[in-house]
């Protein structure tokens, strides 16, 4: 191939420049045929669709501004004293770590603007994954074939949260070394095998004089590099799979409706690059985040109130704060379960999202490709249980700074443990019933508008007196988009006895199955969409509303 | 003189020959007060537990009792001492009012000094107690700020916050910001212990110790404290940032995403 487009070239005369370096590059590198099939790739424009890209800009610049502090940060834990440019911590003993991440924010040339850029953006990249992953959640666009990007965006996400928590432990200030006090007690009260995880962890007792050097590595090399592969990955899989899209006309599960990749997508993608870049400095130079200059640097003798993680850690910070503080002592052993229980509880609140589709695709028995959208009304069970387990999140966010809610709101610290711990079991019940009837209210609004039309705000007077409001019959275009989803039928039991009238064996799986197949499709669950008959009938009959 | 009278009738006459009348009483009283203040130095003592007697039978025996013996309402004040008076009342602690949550707060201060000096001295006579800090005391001169930061996250940290942006304590009490509050109340705070807070005397913490912090704190959180980072948000640490992340951060970020999104290359409609 390479060959005949040079002797047509040599024939006309020299090829540009560029199509002379595109050869010399296909030559070695093949990628002709995988840039054409890919460069013009169509996506479908969609706001919602841009927060994966807000979390892939915020990653990169993470990595850029990661990479310059990395040539100033001393990760270790030798003992110096301070004589550097902040005052009131001069002539104080600290550990090598902190010094430099002092110096990196007085006496480095920008460096406490790319400290900030590096934080503010960490927590961004944390909360545009929740956001993101939510979208993916409540549209259902993590059913087949995507469910393994789905696990992979999860990943990401718990990666990034560990990532963000040994960054955060980097400075070995009071605040953070706090925090690593408190992973060191949730290790140790793991029984029987805690204190040697402990001990192997911190190479000895706490805090020892490892633990900077090992999250260093931890944090600039292990975990960046798994999440790196894993958003290649990830990006790749969205490649093969295509985008999903909102049902619409001409949308179907076969198509993409949308822009190409090159160029529309080339430079949408670019230019918002440098949004949120551009974002993210202007947050990193109007706003401080982890001053540790006035944190101080950690010594274990010393505590502050309000020491909380990063908000993304927030939750498990809940799960300790409003638990009880029980224990159970036994031949001279002591199980802590005040601390032992919220770090059993820690991993299945994550877990609890992340298997949600697998949940879904057996129960409902669906094991098609999906490439629609679902609006979240069109899923009330599937919308309730997302909501549910958002408002379990917040309440446990609010069990992790319950003394800010209580200095700032003046309430007391008691009574919103006591709230916390109710709610814990209460508020997701209460937002699943909830979220639950809105979604069946919307999708009974949807029906009013397709058989109806339009409320069009137009009051008319008849001849004979009464008044009606005009309604505005729908386009066509809105009466398909409102009525594309589809409606499945619960699943049923089968009948009870087999041909031969013998009672057929039904495992208690099945049964289960069939029960929550119910509660998803069921009558409860579903208002039934008009059909083209109703729609005609109504509006055959001329002015009869 | 003619169009004086022609004035007189003016509706806001009367208003100027009142801030007329005012200025001259308050001229008057400003020459000859001082002298009063001269002639009553020899028992100045006396007379200003005296005094103090009156405006603490006024304000505060309903709660301490008519000899400061304490009441049901309120503690004995026999020992408190004069710098324990100075810190309540001059923080507008004191007085209380009638039903209180669960702590005191920091209020408007309704007596002058010169009133409050003299139900100290009052309160003091009373029983000895920790006198009045003096400047010497509390001011900046050979303090060490450092030292005193060190003393601060050891001491007082676990209540007040790493700069002393105050922190919740049990059952709706609190430990109060000490944004704005003068070293000279910080110093008797420590010396007295108001309230929840313990009392560090000068054999826990010695005099020069109660200066360090006071000079770390006027550092780290007094009025000319720079934030070489930008707004400091409350300097709550990572609650408020995290809030701050989501809407500003993300928040912006979205509504840049919806601008992108609104702006796109549109097929020519043909």
């Amino acid at each position: 191939m390479s060959t005949t487009t040079s002797t047509d070239s040599r024939a006309r005369g020299k090829a540009p420049a560029g199509e002379r370096v595109a050869d010399w590059a296909d030559g070695r590198l093949g990628i002709y045929s995988l840039a054409k099939a890919n460069m013009r790739k169509i996506f479908p424009d969609h706001w919602s669709f841009m927060l994966g890209e807000i979390c892939l800009y915020s990653f990169i610049i993470i990595i850029l501004t990661g990479v310059y502090l990395t040539l100033f940060f001393h990760p270790s834990m030798n003992e110096v004293e301070y004589h550097g440019s902040y005052v009131p911590l001069q002539g104080q003993l600290m550990s090598e770590a902190y010094k430099s991440t002092l110096d990196i924010s007085f006496d480095v040339r920008g460096g406490l603007l790319i400290r900030q850029i590096h934080h503010w953006a960490a927590l961004v990249f944390l909360a545009g994954m929740f956001v993101h992953m939510m979208r993916v959640f409540f549209t259902g666009a993590f059913r087949k074939p995507r469910e393994i990007n789905w696990l992979f965006g999860f990943l990401l996400f718990v990666l990034g949260m560990f990532t963000g928590f040994t960054g955060y432990s980097l400075p070995d200030d009071l605040l953070s070394g706090t925090g690593i006090r408190f992973m060191e007690g949730a290790i140790l009260s793991v029984p029987i095998v805690g204190t040697y995880i402990s001990f192997f962890l911190f190479g000895g007792e706490f805090p020892g004089d490892d633990f900077v050097a090992r999250f260093f590595s931890i944090h600039v090399l292990l975990l960046p590099g798994i999440m790196l592969g894993l958003v290649v990955a990830h990006l790749i899989l969205v490649f093969y799979h295509k985008h999903t899209q909102f049902a619409g006309p001409g949308k179907t599960n076969k198509n993409v409706v949308g822009m190409p990749l090159l160029p529309v997508y080339m430079a949408k993608a670019g230019g918002f690059f440098f949004l949120v870049f551009g974002v993210l400095a202007a947050v990193s130079a109007i706003a401080t985040i982890n001053p540790i200059w006035s944190i101080g640097p950690y010594r274990p003798d010393m505590v502050s109130t309000g020491a909380q993680p990063d908000w993304y850690m927030g939750f498990s910070e809940g799960l300790i704060r409003v638990m009880p503080g029980w224990e159970i002592n036994f031949w001279g052993h002591t199980l802590v379960l005040g601390v032992f229980i919220p770090l059993l509880i820690f991993p299945l609140v994550l877990v609890a999202i992340a298997v949600y589709p697998f949940i879904e695709s057996w129960v409902t028995g669906d094991k098609r490709e999906h490439h629609i959208l679902d609006r979240p009304r069109n899923a009330p069970t599937r919308t309730a249980f997302g909501v549910a387990w958002i408002t379990l999140y917040f309440v446990l966010l609010v069990g992790g700074g319950n003394d800010i809610w209580a200095t700032h709101f003046h309430l007391s610290i008691n009574a919103i443990t006591w709230f916390v711990r109710v709610a814990f079991f209460v508020a997701p019940v209460v937002a699943f019933i909830v979220t639950k009837r809105i979604c069946l209210g919307l999708q009974r609004r949807d029906k009013e508008k397709v058989l109806h039309g339009r409320e069009s705000g137009i009051i008319k007077r008849l001849p004979h007196g009464e008044f009606i409001e005009v309604h505005e019959p729908l386009s066509q275009e809105q009466l398909y988009t409102l009525t594309a989803h589809e409606q499945p039928k619960p699943l049923e039991l089968g009948p009870e006895v087999d041909e031969n009238g013998v009672r057929r064996k039904v495992k208690a799986g099945e049964k289960l199955r069939v029960k929550l197949s119910k509660g998803f499709y069921g009558e409860e669950s579903q208002i039934p969409k008009p059909t083209v008959e109703e729609y005609k009938e109504i509006t055959s009959g001329h002015g009869h509303h | 003189m003619k169009k004086l009278s022609a004035r007189r009738r003016h509706p806001l006459a009367a208003l100027v020959v009142l801030l007329l009348a005012l200025a001259c009483t308050g001229g008057l009283y400003a020459v000859f007060a001082p002298a009063d203040k001269a002639q009553a130095d020899e028992t100045a003592q006396s007379l200003t537990i005296e005094e103090g007697k009156k405006l603490y039978t006024v304000g505060c025996a309903s709660c301490h009792g008519t000899g400061g013996q304490g009441t049901s309402d309120g503690p004995s004040l026999v020992g408190v001492g004069a710098a324990a008076v100075d810190f309540q009342v001059a923080t507008g602690r004191m007085p209380a009012a009638t039903s209180q949550g669960a702590q005191v707060p920091r209020k408007k201060n309704i007596y002058s000094q010169a009133e409050i000096d003299q139900l100290a001295a009052y309160i003091a006579s009373l029983g000895a107690g920790p006198a009045v800090p003096t400047e010497e005391q509390y001011g900046p001169e050979g303090a060490d700020a450092a030292k005193g930061g060190e003393l601060f996250r050891n001491n007082c940290a676990q209540c007040h916050n790493f700069t002393g942006k105050g922190g919740a304590l049990t059952h709706g009490k609190y430990a109060p910001s000490l944004e704005g509050v003068t070293p000279k109340h910080i110093y008797e705070a420590m010396l007295t212990g108001p309230q929840n807070m313990p009392s560090f005397p000068d054999s826990t913490l010695s005099e020069q110790n109660k200066k360090d912090i006071i000079a770390y704190l006027d550092a780290v959180n007094g009025e000319d404290t720079e934030s070489p980072g930008g707004l400091s948000l409350g300097g709550l640490g990572p609650v408020s940032e995290g809030l701050f992340a989501w809407v500003f951060g993300l928040g912006a970020l979205i509504a840049v995403a919806v601008w992108v999104a609104a702006r796109t290359a549109k097929a020519k409609k043909s």
